[in-house]
């Protein structure tokens, strides 16, 4: 990390205003708010999580983060600038810098190309050095995920799961990114090796100064990996602040609900004896719940909480929230 | 009841608690591939009692998937044949002919899987195909079917179960397809329910509901419960019991509590130590070097010792599941000069204190 990136550590890499995107349904007579109204930053270096159920939007932010995706109104800049301001060609080797890897690594790599085409590809689209230098980089970057020489020449099918995302992560770090938005990444993986690729995750971010966003269903591989996590509920943000303080001080009802729901490898005697158990399911995002939108669902629902949208406050410092009752006493359990 | 049906009542629960209601002794199961006969399971031994519910945890591909199956003889079509027991009630189940199989399939012992959505079918409604298991099994007439069914759904937790029965698949949630799974699979009044990772597909609220339907269900039914996971959360929150499998091996077998807190394997404390908790900022996170070994590349000896940090010279010997004492059992000679590390390894003060105070 060269010294003014060092300085410009906790600056914002991405900033996200008002983000709003939405879908037509397939017969387009209704329109999904995939994600509605969000509002966070990036710092740079850190370890930004974002955790949500299927369908509350998470994946979409990521793909707008990246602008695989094109925000239907609100903005996404980059290093304080807007890439969609960019010229075509800018925006292409702009878009170097802000990396995503998918879950499935099967489906991200390519069975036809040896392992070593594969992390190449970007280089050869990127135009970088000759071609030398170009396999010298992706040679570099396979032995930087711990990959052993002879993978090069391997094809994925003869790699298992956690071996091909480290190709996948590899070749996220041949064009030398500056953000890495990560949808998933150990959520296929077998648990014995999940916690060897989070630990290459944390070393290549002390190696190379690269900031994360991470975005999983998982409460532990959150918990574990992020500086600050952000709980997403149907396409809006309801919590954001420290990942301690999140954890361990939660504000949000939901954020109560999930981190109560989240199975726990203890014995019987340290478990908690009263868990909140949700009823149903969450609603579509085709018509969301008037107000707030975890109403449905809250067991602390009262009738404010249908007629009108509970503001986005920092109650604490650096610690977010999205409820009328967030600051009553009793509230919470803690 | 009667003061002699309830000593009848008594005697049988006495019979009952001596007996397990499944005992797999020695079941292996063997596969035809391109390249020979494939030995997926071995020497797989465990008892399950009644009313009893037991975690089978494992990775993929460590054979807990095919031992579920085994045991309702649903094995897919490159079975190439079985050794060993699979004693059901006293009768073994590898020798039942295929008429006897189909009269204890869904009605003794039932089965949900992963996916609900595969498991139903999407051209009937869902009402039709919790009825048609007791169609099948009992001679009931069509309103009292209807009836039973309508009270299934309202017990696995389906509100208005009225307007929910002539719905077709598509039209459920996940989580409540689950439940319409479950209400077919207990309509008979199985003894046994095998369970083949029934929340991994759904989000985490979901699955806590389930997880607690299943605990309840088992418990005012006395239905067994044999949940196949890989989650040892889900175990621990769900089963009283935990076998853990290693390519295609039980490697232990103990109360739930015994192997979170005192692993004896040290393949099962270094699952349970590889684990990111929920309290943030561990530092890195411990691991298991190397994987599985391949069917084809499977070591003689101690099938984990390649990557055990305790392997010591005597591992490459064959390993028995051995008695450790206070019905525990364990695959490994070491485990009793070992002492290995469980799920709170390091002593994480902070976070088992707070645990324990919620």
């Amino acid at each position: 990390m060269t010294a003014a990136s060092a300085e410009q550590r906790g600056e914002p890499i991405v900033s996200v205003r008002d983000l709003q995107v939405r879908f037509q349904t397939s017969d387009r007579r209704a329109t999904v708010k995939a994600v509605d109204g969000v509002n966070f930053d990036v710092r740079r270096g850190e370890t930004f999580g974002i955790i949500g159920e299927s369908g509350s939007g998470k994946t979409t932010i990521g793909r707008a983060l990246v602008f695989l995706l094109n925000p239907s109104a609100g903005a996404i800049l980059h290093d304080g600038i807007d890439p969609l301001a960019l010229s075509r060609r800018e925006f292409q080797s702009h878009r170097r810098d802000y990396q995503i890897i998918f879950q499935d690594p099967n489906a991200a790599l390519n069975p036809r190309m040896t392992i070593l085409a594969s992390v190449l590809e970007p280089l050869e689209l990127a135009r970088v050095g000759s071609r030398t230098e170009r396999e010298r980089q992706a040679r570099e970057a396979l032995e930087r995920v711990g990959l052993p020489q002879e993978f090069g020449e391997r094809y994925p099918h003869q790699l298992s799961g956690g071996q091909k995302q480290r190709v996948v992560i590899a070749r996220a770090l041949t064009l030398k990114p500056k953000l890495i938005v990560c949808d998933e990444v150990v959520a296929a993986l077998d648990m014995s090796i999940r916690g060897d690729v989070l630990n290459l995750f944390a070393d290549l971010q002390r190696d190379l100064g690269l900031t994360y966003v991470f975005i999983t269903h998982d409460l532990a591989v959150v918990s574990h990996i992020s500086e600050r996590v952000a709980v997403m509920y149907l396409g809006q943000f309801v919590e954001l602040g420290p990942t301690e303080e999140v954890a361990e001080r939660p504000l949000h009802p939901y954020t109560i609900a999930l981190l109560s729901a989240e199975p726990r490898p203890l014995p019987s005697s340290m478990r908690q004896e009263s868990r909140i158990v949700l009823q149903g399911e969450v609603p579509s995002p085709i018509d969301p719940p008037s107000g707030c939108r975890f109403r449905t669902r809250c067991p602390h629902a009262q009738p404010l909480c249908t007629e009108r949208v509970p503001e986005w406050r920092e109650l604490k410092p650096d610690h977010w929230v999205a409820c009328h009752f967030a600051d009553r006493p009793n509230f919470s359990p803690n | 009841m009667g003061e002699g049906q309830l000593a009848q009542r008594k005697s049988e629960v006495a019979r009952e608690g001596a007996r397990p209601l499944l005992s797999v002794r020695g079941l292996g199961i063997r596969f035809k591939t391109t390249q020979g006969i494939w030995q997926a399971t071995r020497r797989i031994d465990f008892d399950i009692a009644p009313g009893e519910r037991v975690g089978i945890v494992g990775e993929s591909g460590c054979g807990k998937t095919i031992t579920g199956l085994s045991i309702l003889r649903l094995l897919p079509g490159n079975f190439a044949g079985l050794d060993g027991k699979i004693l059901f009630d006293g009768v073994d189940l590898a020798s039942c002919s295929a008429r006897q199989m189909r009269a204890i399939r869904g009605k003794r012992i039932a089965m949900i899987f992963q996916e609900p959505m595969s498991a139903l079918d999407p051209v009937f409604t869902v009402g039709h195909q919790i009825a048609e298991t007791l169609r099948v099994h009992s001679n009931v007439g069509e309103e009292e079917a209807r009836a039973r069914t309508l009270e299934m759904l309202r017990r696995v937790g389906i509100a208005s179960p009225e307007r929910r029965i002539d719905d077709y698949p598509h039209q459920l949630s996940g989580g409540m397809r689950q439940r319409v799974m479950i209400a077919a699979s207990l309509i008979c009044g199985p003894q046994l329910l095998i369970a083949d990772e029934p929340t991994t597909a759904l989000d985490v609220t979901v699955q806590a509901q389930i997880l607690e339907l299943l605990r309840d269900i088992s418990e005012t039914s006395k239905t067994a419960l044999m949940l196949i996971t890989h989650d040892l959360g889900v175990v621990a929150e769900t089963c009283t019991r935990m076998i853990t499998m290693y390519a295609g091996e039980v490697i232990e077998d103990a109360t739930v509590d015994e192997a979170l807190v005192r692993p004896l394997h040290p393949y099962t404390s270094g699952l349970l130590r590889s684990l990111p908790h929920l309290s943030p900022r561990h530092g890195r996170l411990p691991s298991i070097p190397g994987r599985v070994p391949s069917i084809t590349e499977m070591p003689a000896g101690c099938r984990f010792r390649a990557r055990c940090a305790h392997a010591a010279k005597g591992c490459e010997a064959e390993q028995k599941l051995q008695d450790a004492g206070g019905g525990r059992k364990v695959r490994c000679w070491r485990f009793a000069e070992l002492n290995l590390p469980g799920a709170l390894h390091p002593p994480d003060t902070s976070a088992s204190a707070r645990v324990a105070r919620q």
